[in-house]
C-alpha cells in the first residue's frame, strides 16, 4: 500500500486486482492453479532423474548399494530434519499471514531461510568431502576404496540430483527473502491477502518433498 | 441471432459504427505506436503478432534449408555441398522447423490471439508471463541458431547418444537453446490452462467452449506434462557433451537406450503438441464454411483429450529396433493405433459436418480439404509404421520421413495457413484476394503431395533417411520430390506477396467477414486493446451454432 505499485490497495489486507480479472476470487484461483501446474512441471523435471536412478540401480545393484554406503548418513539425516522443520515454519508463515500478523510472518520466513542456509552449508561440507575423496561423476571418479562398474554413474546421478535440488533450494530462498521483506515493509498480508505467502510456501514444500524422495534413494537404500 | 447486435452478446460493442469505435477505443494495432509499446506490451494480441513475425522468419530459415536438402538430393553424388554440410543442413532444418516453428506456431500465434477473445476475457491469466515466454523463446532460438552457425550440429534433431556426446560439432549451445525454448512452451501451456479454467465469460461452460479452445487445452496439458522431462534430458546431454559423465555412454556403463526413452517420452507427445491445435483450427474452419453446427461436438472435444492422454504411452514405437522385447513392441504398437481411433473420430465428425452443409469454398476451406487428405493419409501410414513387422522394413527410411512430414508438416502447415487466412481479417481488419488465396492453396497442396509421395516410394524401395549419397536407381524419385518442393516454395512465395499486399492495401474486412458464429468474431476486427468495450460479455448460445445452413439467418456483415 505504500509503494506506487500498490496504489490501488486502499487499505491493508486488500490485494490489488489486475484489470483483466473479473474478481479477486478469480485472480486468486488463477494464481493457485498456476502454481500447482508449475509445481507439477517441477516434479516431472525431477522424475526424469528418478527414472535414470531406477534404471541404473537395476543395472548395477551392488555398485549402487556400495556407493550409497559412502555417503555421510549423519549429515544427510540432519539435513532431512532441518529441511522438514523449515517446511513447518513456512507453513506457519501462511497461518500467521491469514491472521494478519506480518511481523510473525517475517520471523517465520527468517527461520525458514536460516534453516535453508544450514542445509546448504551441510551440503557444502558433504560436497567438499566427496571432492576430497575423489567420489566424483564419470571420468573424474578417483576413489580407490570402491572400484565397481557403475559407481561413477551413481555419483553422476548423486551430483545431478542433489545439485538440481540445491539449485531449487536457492531459488526457493530468494522467493522467501522477497516475501519476508514484503511482510516487513508493506505489512499488508491479512485474511484477504495471503496468496503470495501461500504460493511461496508451496514452492518451499516442493523443495522439501523432493528431498524426502532423494534422501532414502541416495542415502538409505 | 445476430452476432453483431447486443442480443446474443450483451455488452459487446456493436461494431457496425466502426468510426466511433475507432475514436473511443482504438484497435490494439494503433493503441500505442512506439517501439516500446510493442516490445513491452502485455496485450496477448500484440504478443501474438510478435510471435507471428518471428515464427514466419524461422519458418523461412527452415524452408531455405529444406530446399538446400532437396537440391543436394537431386544427384546421387555431391551436388552443392559436402557430406558434413549436408548433416548440418538437415539438422538445422529439423531443429528449426520442430522447435521454432511447428511446436509454437499455432498455440503461440493464433492461440494467443483468439483464445481470450473466444473466452470473452480481456487477456490471458498471466499477461507478463505471456510476454516473458516470447522472450524466453527468442533467447533459446538465438542461442540455438548461434550454435548452429558457429560450428554447426550434425546429430539430427533427435540428438541421439552416444553420438551427440562425442561429436566435435557444437552440441551444447543448441541443446541448451532447446532447453530454454522448453520453458517458453511450458509457460504458454500453463498460461492457457489457467486461462481456460478461470477466465471464461459468464455463460461459457466447459461444453460451450469453442473446439479450438478444447484443442489448446489438450495441447497445453501435454506441453506442461512432457516438456520438463526433455528439459532435464537436454541439461544432462549438455553435461555429457561437456564433461563426459557417461550417463548415456555405453563405454562408461551408461545406457543410450535410456536416452531414447526419455527423449521420445517428450518428443512423441510433442507430435500431438504440433497436430492437436491443427485439429482445433479445422473444427472452427469446417463449421464456419459449411455453415453448419459442428457434428459431434463432445466427441471432438473428448478425442482431443484422448489423444493427449494416449500420446504419453506410445513413445516406444520409435524404438522397435532398439532391442526392446516383442511384447513391449506389441503393446506400444497397439497403444499407438488408439491414437488413430481418436483421430478417426475427429475425421468422421468433420466429414459429417460438411455433409449437407452449405459449403462456402474459401481459401481456409481449401486448406481444410488438403488437411483432411494429409491427416487421413499420414494417419493411415502412421498405423502402418506402428505395426512392428512393417516398421522393421521401413525403419529409418524415407517412408518414415514422408509419414511424419505428411502428418506433422502437412496437417500443421495446412492448419497454420488456414488459421492465417481465417483469422487474417480478425487480426488486421483487412481482406486478402480470395482468387490468389485459392491459387496458392492449389500450389501448396499439390506441391506437398509431389514432394512427399515420391518419398513414400523411396522409403519403400529402401532408401535410408539422412544419407548423403544414394544409388542411381533412386534418382528419378528424388528429382520428382525436389520438383514438388519447388512448387511448394512457389506457393509460399505467392502467399507472402498477396498477404503483405493486403496488409498495406487490403479492403477493410468488417467485423465478421465469414459470418462465423465463433465467439471471437463478437468483438471488433481488429479488436480494441482490452478486447471488449463495456462489461464482460455473456454467451447464451453454443459455439458453432448454425441452426439451418440453408437459411441465411445471419445478416450479411461485410
Amino acid at each position: 500500500m505504500s509503494s506506487s505499485a500498490h496504489s490501488a490497495a486502499a487499505s491493508p489486507g486488500v490485494p490489488r486486482l489486475a484489470q483483466h480479472f473479473a474478481s479477486i476470487e478469480v485472480q486468486n484461483h488463477a494464481a493457485r492453479l498456476g502454481m500447482w501446474l508449475f509445481l507439477s512441471t517441477e516434479i516431472l523435471l525431477f522424475a526424469g532423474l528418478f527414472v535414470c536412478y531406477g534404471c541404473y540401480r537395476y543395472l548395477f545393484p551392488e555398485a549402487f548399494a556400495a556407493a550409497s554406503r559412502h555417503l555421510d548418513l549423519t549429515m544427510g539425516t540432519v539435513n532431512t530434519v532441518v529441511l522438514i522443520t523449515s517446511s513447518l515454519t513456512a507453513a506457519l508463515a501462511v497461518h500467521y499471514a491469514k491472521e494478519g500478523k506480518n511481523g510473525v510472518v517475517a520471523l517465520m520466513f527468517a527461520l525458514t531461510i536460516g534453516m535453508a542456509c544450514i542445509f546448504l552449508v551441510i551440503k557444502g561440507f558433504e560436497y567438499s568431502h566427496k571432492f576430497a575423496e575423489g567420489a566424483l561423476p564419470g571420468p573424474y571418479y578417483r576413489m580407490e576404496a570402491v572400484q565397481l562398474p557403475g559407481v561413477p554413474l551413481y555419483f553422476t546421478i548423486y551430483f545431478l540430483a542433489t545439485g538440481l535440488h540445491a539449485f531449487h533450494v536457492v531459488v526457493g530462498m530468494s522467493v522467501l527473502v522477497w516475501l519476508m521483506f514484503k511482510a516487513m515493509r508493506e505489512k499488508n498480508f491479512g485474511p484477504n491477502n495471503y496468496v503470495a505467502v501461500e504460493l511461496g510456501s508451496m514452492y518451499w514444500h516442493l523443495v522439501d518433498l523432493v528431498w524426502i524422495f532423494l534422501f532414502p534413494l541416495l542415502y538409505l537404500i | 441471432m445476430n452476432p453483431s447486435s447486443s442480443t446474443t452478446a450483451e455488452g459487446v460493442l456493436p461494431a457496425h459504427d466502426a468510426h466511433d469505435a475507432h475514436h473511443d477505443h482504438p484497435s490494439y494495432l494503433v493503441d500505442g505506436t512506439t517501439i516500446k509499446s510493442w516490445l513491452l506490451t502485455v496485450d496477448h494480441k500484440r504478443i501474438a503478432i510478435m510471435y507471428l513475425v518471428w515464427i514466419l522468419l524461422f519458418f523461412l530459415v527452415g524452408g531455405i534449408f529444406a530446399m538446400a536438402i532437396r537440391i543436394e538430393m537431386l544427384t546421387p553424388g555431391p551436388t552443392i555441398m559436402d557430406a558434413m554440410t549436408y548433416n548440418r543442413t538437415f539438422t538445422l532444418h529439423g531443429m528449426v522447423m520442430i522447435f521454432l516453428f511447428m511446436i509454437p506456431a499455432i498455440p503461440a500465434v493464433f492461440g494467443n490471439f483468439v483464445l481470450p477473445l473466444m473466452l470473452g476475457a480481456k487477456d490471458v491469466a498471466f499477461p507478463k508471463l505471456n510476454l516473458a515466454s516470447l522472450y524466453i523463446y527468442l533467447a533459446g532460438a538465438f542461442l540455438a541458431l548461434w550454435g548452429m552457425i558457429n560450428g554447426g550440429l550434425d546429430t539430427g534433431w533427435t540428438f541421439y547418444t552416444p553420438y551427440s556426446t562425442h561429436t566435435t560439432t557444437t552440441v551444447a549451445p543448441v541443446l541448451f537453446g532447446a532447453f530454454i525454448i522448453g520453458f517458453s512452451s511450458i509457460a504458454t501451456g500453463l498460461n492457457f490452462i489457467v486461462t481456460i479454467h478461470t477466465m471464461r465469460a459468464p455463460g461459457i461452460t466447459w461444453f460451450k467452449l469453442p473446439l479450438f479452445a478444447w484443442a489448446l487445452y489438450a495441447t497445453s496439458c501435454i506441453q506442461v506434462l512432457a516438456t520438463p522431462v526433455i528439459g532435464l534430458l537436454m541439461v544432462i546431454v549438455t553435461g555429457e557433451q561437456l564433461f563426459h559423465f557417461g550417463l548415456f555412454d555405453p563405454a562408461r556403463g551408461g545406457d543410450p537406450v535410456l536416452f531414447q526413452h526419455l527423449f521420445w517420452f517428450y518428443s512423441h507427445p510433442a507430435v500431438y503438441i504440433m497436430v492437436l491445435p491443427s485439429f482445433g483450427v479445422m473444427s472452427e474452419v469446417v463449421a464456419t464454411y459449411s455453415r453448419k453446427n459442428i457434428f459431434g461436438y463432445r466427441a471432438i472435444a473428448y478425442s482431443s483429450l484422448g489423444i493427449a492422454f494416449v500420446g504419453f504411452f506410445v513413445w516406444g514405437h520409435h524404438m522397435f529396433v532398439s532391442g526392446q522385447s516383442t511384447f513391449d513392441a506389441g503393446v506400444f504398437g497397439v497403444l499407438t493405433m488408439l491414437v488413430g481411433v481418436f483421430t478417426a473420430i475427429k475425421v468422421f465428425n468433420w466429414v459429417g459436418t460438411v455433409y449437407k452443409g452449405a459449403v462456402d469454398f474459401k481459401t481456409p476451406f481449401a486448406y481444410f480439404c488438403g488437411f483432411l487428405f494429409f491427416t487421413v493419409f499420414g494417419g493411415m501410414t502412421g498405423i502402418a509404421v506402428a505395426t512392428t513387422s512393417l516398421d522393421v522394413h521401413w525403419h529409418d527410411t524415407y517412408f518414415v520421413v514422408a509419414h511424419f512430414h505428411f502428418i506433422m508438416v502437412g496437417a500443421t502447415v495446412m492448419a497454420f495457413l488456414a488459421s492465417l487466412h481465417y483469422w487474417f481479417p480478425k487480426m488486421f481488419g483487412k481482406t486478402y484476394h480470395e482468387g490468389w488465396g485459392l491459387v496458392a492453396a492449389a500450389f501448396i497442396i499439390l506441391g506437398f503431395n509431389a514432394t512427399f509421395i515420391p518419398q513414400f516410394l523411396l522409403g519403400n524401395y529402401g532408401m535410408p533417411r539422412r544419407y548423403f549419397e544414394y544409388p542411381e536407381r533412386y534418382q528419378a524419385l528424388n528429382v520428382a520430390s525436389t520438383a514438388g518442393a519447388s512448387l511448394l516454395a512457389f506457393g509460399f512465395l505467392i502467399i507472402a506477396i498477396y498477404l503483405v499486399y493486403s496488409l498495406a492495401y487490403g479492403r477493410a474486412s468488417g467485423q465478421n467477414p465469414w459470418r462465423s458464429k465463433g465467439y471471437e468474431w463478437l468483438s471488433a476486427s481488429p479488436p480494441p486493446t482490452h478486447n471488449f468495450v463495456g462489461p464482460q460479455p455473456t454467451y447464451p448460445e453454443e459455439p458453432h451454432f448454425y441452426v439451418d445452413p440453408k437459411k441465411a439467418e445471419v445478416p450479411d456483415v461485410v
